[in-house]
């Protein structure tokens, strides 16, 4: 059976205000999907929605895995039954080293049934796992002693969310701007590790503005987010278009669209005034 | 926390269970409840001891009852009539594993102490009761002229060394509870490391109570000499009673000339334990003191070991943590005295304050005058895993000289909603994913205790947050 992820008419709110207003999104497991949009557009936020993230409400719609309703479960759930987001800044966990929130996050990702305090993968294993998936990733093997998150460069905390993929192996994976704020040669490292992880193994879907990742992980579909929908979806041409010429073209086409996305940006830039 | 650890999967029912467990007690001599001079002599005289003991432990006992108690930290809901000051478990001290009765060696076993002790221990004083029973040390240190005994015995053994420090560094007029300890005091471990001996690896002690009502007043005395270092460990766990305890401990430490001295504590006591502590070293020119001091449990905890620096070059460094919790009251900190020019201070202080519980920092740097290029660092953190719960800090600074350099941070936190989200996307349930940040809060203390400590340690973090969420 292919696994099916699938959004539908999702609405969502933060403190009472829409930030998504209506999406519709369906990925088959193997296939990879580019959401592009301008800031502001909700593209986040969907991925956010889809892992779970407790600030957010859903107003309307759902969000289903194998036709199992995901928002009845918390992060940890979602997680278990083969969501992953990379995130764009994740934090820190300071006190915490990488080898034992990834033995953790492994575990029970991999025993979906696991109860806080039941026993975790086998040190030796995982630890050859490991080493060999950071070899993979030609990381550094004392990255696994480090604190999460604490202190890492960008390109870093880019890289310790792709190990993380590499390990967690998820059935759908939403990868946040993982190639933004790093280098030219970070970013070729990050495609190509992307690629040869991801790709036809899992379900894509990779928010970008940039080309290079999409370069390596050429996408059956793009969807243009605008206002907080999708307004167009198209294949890998749409995303060359999109990095070539701007959203200059999806602007003028839907102005009703546009014109949320204005708002939306507008009252975010009031909340960070008063904030 | 550390997968290096790899604990097993505990089953948390037993878990609890091993700490309060009650072993029946059989002791052969118990003081009636109460102090007075009758109970003090009588102490005095169970313990065979030289009547310069029984002198200081009556002058100790008409400044206890002179002294009023202390107006700040806690609520001290004490009652001394109420108290067992004195019992004897066994007529005689065990030498070996054999001679000591198998009524406490099971108490030793619910504990892990023979295995702890095959496995990393080369010199064990556990305190069962009021007295050592069992204890080993091993021959090489015996050969380099070090002493590990307990306290009582020192006394008699080791008279002219003992009289020339006991209560030196901590006179019973400091307080009203050194007082106190001073006047009743049994058992505790008394340590003497000669000139440039280096012991590599730590000595332990495991402390209990057992009997209801039983105070338990031990009384450590450490002297290291001269260009030597020690590492002296200490952790308890005590079992549960409705009817409230009282642990008032005084532990004196010397660091002599060039010298090295860390000690470190792990206390779990049981909810309803008064813990009132003094603990305070002086560390002399180039002498290190470092006090690693944990609390969890108790009903109310007030404990600031302390470093006088007495001479150039003397460092000393308190890290401290304190866990709280339902009815819990950690009124736990630290002390540095700068009384020398060129000596170097540092607390970091870690609590956390969970399900109604109460943490406070208090703390002292003092630097006085010609302490000139002293530099004292203290880093206060707080963490808060409800709303029901608090944490407050109480830093006194007194600077008496100009030329020296004092920093002060403090934070306080909440468990992120993000670090919360961020786990639980990696599939840990909210609990697991808070006791993970709760274990890496204070994991730069966990890495400093040794193996089996750290070990305990984040076992009994991850009891304490157990049914903590949702």
């Amino acid at each position: 059976m292919t696994h099916v992820l699938k959004i539908e008419n999702l609405h969502v709110s933060v403190d009472g205000k829409p930030i998504l207003r209506g999406v519709n999104l369906e990925m088959k497991h193997g296939e990879t999907h580019a959401l592009m949009g301008p800031n502001g557009s909700g593209k986040s936020t969907l991925g956010l929605v889809i892992a779970g993230h407790p600030g957010y409400e859903v107003t309307e719609g759902s969000i289903t895995l194998d036709g199992v309703n995901l928002l009845e479960m918390e992060a940890d759930g979602r997680a278990r039954a083969g969501i992953f987001m990379a995130f764009q800044r994740p934090v820190s966990v300071p006190g915490v080293k990488m080898a034992d929130f990834l033995r953790h996050a492994t575990t029970n990702v991999r025993r979906p049934d696991r109860k806080e305090g039941e026993e975790l993968i086998p040190m030796r294993e995982f630890r050859t796992e490991l080493r060999s998936k950071m070899e993979q990733l030609k990381m550094d093997p004392e990255f696994a002693r480090r604190y999460v998150n604490e202190g890492f460069s960008g390109g870093e905390m880019k890289r310790a969310e792709i190990l993380q993929l590499a390990m967690l192996q998820p059935k759908f994976a939403i990868l946040d701007e993982t190639d933004s704020g790093l280098d030219a040669d970070a970013v070729r490292l990050a495609s190509a590790s992307i690629a040869e992880i991801g790709r036809e193994k899992m379900g894509l879907l990779i928010i970008t503005h940039h080309d290079k990742l999409l370069e390596h992980n050429p996408p059956q579909y793009t969807h243009v987010m605008l206002g907080g929908r999708i307004v167009e979806t198209g294949g890998a041409e749409l995303a060359r278009e999109l990095y070539s010429g701007g959203y200059e073209r999806i602007r003028n086409t839907y102005p009703d669209a546009e014109a949320a996305n204005q708002q939306m940006l507008s009252e975010e830039a009031a909340e960070v005034a008063t904030a | 926390m550390s997968t290096d650890l790899a604990l097993e999967s505990p089953d948390a029912i037993g878990e609890i269970n091993k700490y309060n467990f009650r072993t029946e007690s059989t002791a052969v001599f118990k003081a009636r409840k109460g102090i007075d001079s009758d109970i003090v002599r009588q102490i005095s005289e169970m313990k065979n001891e030289p009547a310069w003991m029984l002198d200081f432990r009556l002058k100790s006992l008409d400044i206890f009852n002179s002294k009023p108690m202390p107006n700040w930290g806690g609520d001290i809901g004490v009652n001394f009539q109420d108290i067992y000051y004195y019992l004897k478990p066994t007529n005689q001290q065990g030498r070996t594993w054999d001679d000591v009765p198998q009524e406490i060696k099971d108490t030793f076993d619910k504990l892990g102490i023979p295995e702890a002790e095959r496995k990393f221990l080369s010199g064990v004083k556990a305190q069962f009761e009021s007295e050592v029973v069992y204890g080993s040390l091993k021959e090489d240190l015996a050969k380099q002229g070090v002493i590990f005994s307990d306290t009582d015995t020192a006394v008699r053994e080791y008279p002219d060394l003992v009289r020339e420090y006991f209560g030196k560094i901590i006179p019973p007029t400091d307080n009203k509870f050194a007082a106190l300890n001073s006047a009743v005091w049994s058992g505790g471990s008394f340590i003497y490391v000669p000139k440039g001996v280096k012991i590599e690896f730590p000595l332990q002690a495991y402390f209990r109570i057992n009997a209801e009502n039983m105070g338990q007043f031990e009384r450590t005395l450490i002297i290291v000499d001269e260009g030597a270092s020690v590492h002296y460990v200490e952790g308890c766990t005590a079992p549960m009673y409705s009817s409230e305890s009282l642990h008032s401990a005084v532990v004196e430490i010397i660091c002599k000339r060039g010298s090295r001295c860390r000690y470190t504590t792990i206390q779990n006591w049981a909810n309803n334990i008064y813990n009132l502590v003094t603990k305070r070293a002086m560390a002399y020119g180039d002498a290190t003191m470092e006090w690693v001091d944990g609390n969890l449990g108790s009903k109310l905890t007030m404990k600031y070991p302390a470093v006088y620096m007495m001479e150039p070059g003397a460092r000393g460094e308190i890290l401290s943590i304190a866990f709280s919790s339902k009815g819990q009251h950690q009124d736990a900190g630290a002390k540095l005295v700068h009384c020398a020019p060129h000596t170097t201070g540092q607390i970091i202080s870690k609590s956390i304050s969970k399900n109604g519980g109460r943490s406070s920092y208090r703390g002292l740097v003092r630097v006085e005058k010609g302490a000139k290029h002293s530099k004292c660092n203290v880093v206060c953190d707080a963490l808060i895993l409800d709303p029901q719960s608090r944490s407050d800090t109480y830093p006194y600074i007194e600077i008496l000289e100009q030329d020296v350099s004092v920093g002060h941070e403090a934070s306080v936190s909440r468990i992120g909603e993000e670090q919360l989200f961020y786990l639980m996307s990696r599939g840990m349930n909210e609990a697991e994913a808070s006791t993970m940040i709760v274990n890496g809060f204070i994991e730069p203390l966990v890495k400093e205790l040794p193996m089996e400590y750290a070990v305990e340690m984040n076992r009994l973090i991850q009891l304490q947050m157990e049914g903590s969420v949702g």
